[in-house]
């Protein structure tokens, strides 16, 4: 520990000339608000960086990880095995963890503020974009981000219940995990604009017993695809294993799911049987024109509409950053406006406003996109800035109480947080469930479960 | 496979045990409990110690054996010569070395936090080629170059002795270039 402490102060003092001003610090109170991967990120690389920091991560759940715990598929074990990782990082002597504190209900951002010197904005994107069109209330139809809390067990949603038993068809906008139906995939543009990704897309195509359905037509590129196409690697290789796809004979078999891609329409409104759950989609025909010189195509309507019948509707059209009372907020492009993760209270360059002690990360900071490893080059920018804002000194001067005084409001408030304790102890019964049933856990869904299971 | 990534954990393990008394630090010793117990969970107890045990001497005799040398070059220029032994992954060896390469996935191909960037075309021609499934990975690697390669999939062998490895540049490609990463 005293070696790589060495090395990361060797650093320190190699990227800022003076240490004077971190020696001379007490103890730095640092409040993480969210305790997903750019949470977690960011609390490691401030405690290798710092040994004069004391962190708090907070989380509304009673559960720690994010979208690592209620994004990643249950099928896809090897990716959640970042958690050994911040695991260690909550069990350092120096961080502790805080489950069902809520910001903005348990506790306010003011309120935090007046504990901490730093208070970093880590609690992402727990909302939904909208289509914004006709019937998009109508039962049936979900976001993605329902659809994916629900089959990860999130407390929020374990009662969502899909109806997939009666459904033959579902249609879903975007990328999301397939359930076995028959399924459209539609999107604005075509396969050279695809936004998912290869891993997502060959395993996607792998499923056995599914027939893969693309139109060739589709596939024909323009000289703006091809551009497109030749200076993003990953588009590239998406293209390639959609042509590949297209191109391979599908396997004649019985009872075989379809999945059918459909590229170049958009919605034009959700259509209902009986006025209470949908039945179908008009979809409007699309065409790709140039947006100003950006060389970015988007989809035009063409005023050629045709109708496609489905019980289920999956919008996978992106998730969407909720403001909280007291924190500046960019609504339009839903994130908190920020200079290399400092959170800036107005948005004009020329009035830009440093809001003291107050730091953004992960999708809040920069939008819902990426993968679990983004989070990692987003946290080092974010922490970087507060390094470099702890050098200058700004931090001197402070007697914030930190966790001491996180303490005394929850107490006040009577309020009953989750510690990392609680959390190992929902895990292990969880785990214990899931072993009896040849399964790696079988999670605790409902917040009443959860909150019993972490204080047995 | 299984067995002697078992078996090479397990010797990790009986390593921690000797270097307890040492006072090894929190970091590692997480480290190390972390990847053993995820080896652990599939197989039953008595199994995976009985296999520690018989391959304890193997491991030993194994580390006689050739070992090559690489250069680490991090994001601040700074070069670290390490020995790594045959047959052993740049994750595991740099990780063995205090080399800051995040290895979020464990070398499970399900991340690409273990990106480095092979200095030397010669010595990236001597690799054999990524797999689908590394270069599905390499996509969404950050600072991606003509020769990348995850550290987890690059394992040492006599002809990569001298191979000189730089980690991307995160926060330098964040402060100079205003760089962001790619949404996927």
């Amino acid at each position: 520990m005293r070696r790589l402490l060495f090395h990361h102060a060797r650093n320190l003092l190699s990227s800022t000339k003076d240490l004077s001003s971190l020696q001379s610090l007490r103890l730095l109170h640092v409040c993480i608000i969210g305790s997903g991967p750019a949470g977690f990120y960011t609390a490691e690389k401030m405690l290798k960086a710092d040994d004069k920091v004391e962190i708090d991560i907070l989380d509304r759940l009673p559960t720690p990880f994010g979208l690592v715990r209620s994004g990643v598929a249950p099928d896809h074990p090897e990716t959640k095995i970042v958690v050994n990782q911040f695991t260690r990082v909550a069990t350092n002597e120096r961080c502790s963890f805080y489950g069902n504190v809520s910001l903005g209900n348990s506790v306010s951002l003011p309120e935090l503020r007046q504990i901490y010197d730093i208070v970093v904005l880590a609690y992402g994107a727990e909302s939904d974009r909208s289509l914004g069109v006709l019937g998009e209330d109508l039962r049936g139809i979900y976001s993605a981000r329902e659809f994916v809390w629900w089959y990860n067990g999130h407390p929020d949603c374990y009662n969502l219940e899909p109806d997939l038993k009666h459904t033959d068809t579902a249609v879903i906008f975007g990328q999301v995990a397939l359930e076995p139906l028959k399924v459209y995939l539609v999107g604005r543009r075509g396969p050279a604009q695809a936004a998912c990704t290869t891993k997502e897309l060959r395993e996607i195509l792998g499923i056995k017993n599914v027939n893969v359905h693309i139109q060739e037509a589709d596939l024909v590129k323009s000289p703006a695809d091809e551009e497109g196409l030749k200076n993003t690697r990953i588009q590239r290789r998406v293209y390639e294993l959609f042509a590949k796809a297209a191109t391979s004979a599908p396997h004649p078999a019985v009872d075989q799911r379809e999945l059918h891609f459909v590229f170049f329409r958009k919605p034009e409104r959700f259509l209902s049987s009986d006025g209470c759950n949908v039945s179908g989609v008009r979809l409007e025909k699309t065409c790709l024109k140039e947006n100003g010189g950006s060389g970015r195509q988007v989809a035009v309507g063409t005023g050629e509409f045709e109708n496609l019948n489905c019980g289920l509707v999956l919008k996978s059209i992106g998730y969407k950053s909720l403001p909280v009372n007291g924190l500046p907020f960019d609504s339009q492009r839903g994130i908190v406006p920020n200079v290399k993760g400092r959170v800036v209270s107005s948005n004009q360059t020329e009035h830009e406003k440093v809001e003291h002690g107050l730091y953004v990360v992960g999708w809040l900071k920069r939008g819902p996109t990426g993968i679990i490893g983004t989070n990692l080059y987003c946290a080092a920018e974010t922490v970087m800035s507060i390094l470099e804002d702890v050098h200058k000194g700004e931090y001197v001067q402070s007697s914030k109480p930190g966790r001491e005084g996180l303490l005394h409001l929850l107490k006040d408030k009577n309020l009953r947080f989750v510690p990392f304790g609680g959390w190992e102890k929902i895990d292990c019964k969880e785990k214990m469930k899931g072993q009896l049933q040849n399964r790696p856990r079988d999670k605790i869904t409902s917040w009443e479960e959860l909150l019993k299971a972490a204080n047995e | 496979m299984l067995l002697s990534r078992l078996s090479r954990i397990g010797a990790r393990f009986l390593k921690l045990n000797e270097l307890r008394a040492g006072q090894i630090s929190v970091n590692r010793n997480g480290y190390f409990q972390g990847a053993f117990s995820r080896f652990l969970h599939p197989v039953k107890n008595h199994h995976s110690f009985s296999t520690t045990a018989t391959e304890k001497a193997s491991e030993e005799g194994s580390e006689q054996k050739e070992k090559i040398s690489v250069t680490f070059v991090d994001k601040d220029g700074e070069e670290k010569l390490i020995k790594v032994p045959i047959g052993m992954s740049m994750l595991e060896a740099a990780h063995e070395n205090d080399i800051e390469l995040e290895g979020a996935c464990e070398g499970s191909l399900a991340c690409s936090t273990c990106h480095v960037i092979v200095m030397d075309v010669d010595y990236y021609n001597k690799l054999e080629d990524p797999t689908d499934e590394e270069n599905d990975m390499l996509d969404l690697a950050f600072g991606l170059t003509e020769t990348s390669r995850l550290g987890c999939q690059v394992i040492a062998k006599p002809e990569l002795d001298g191979l000189r490895l730089a980690l991307p540049s995160a926060t330098r490609n964040f402060a100079v270039d205003g760089y962001v990463p790619k949404p996927h």
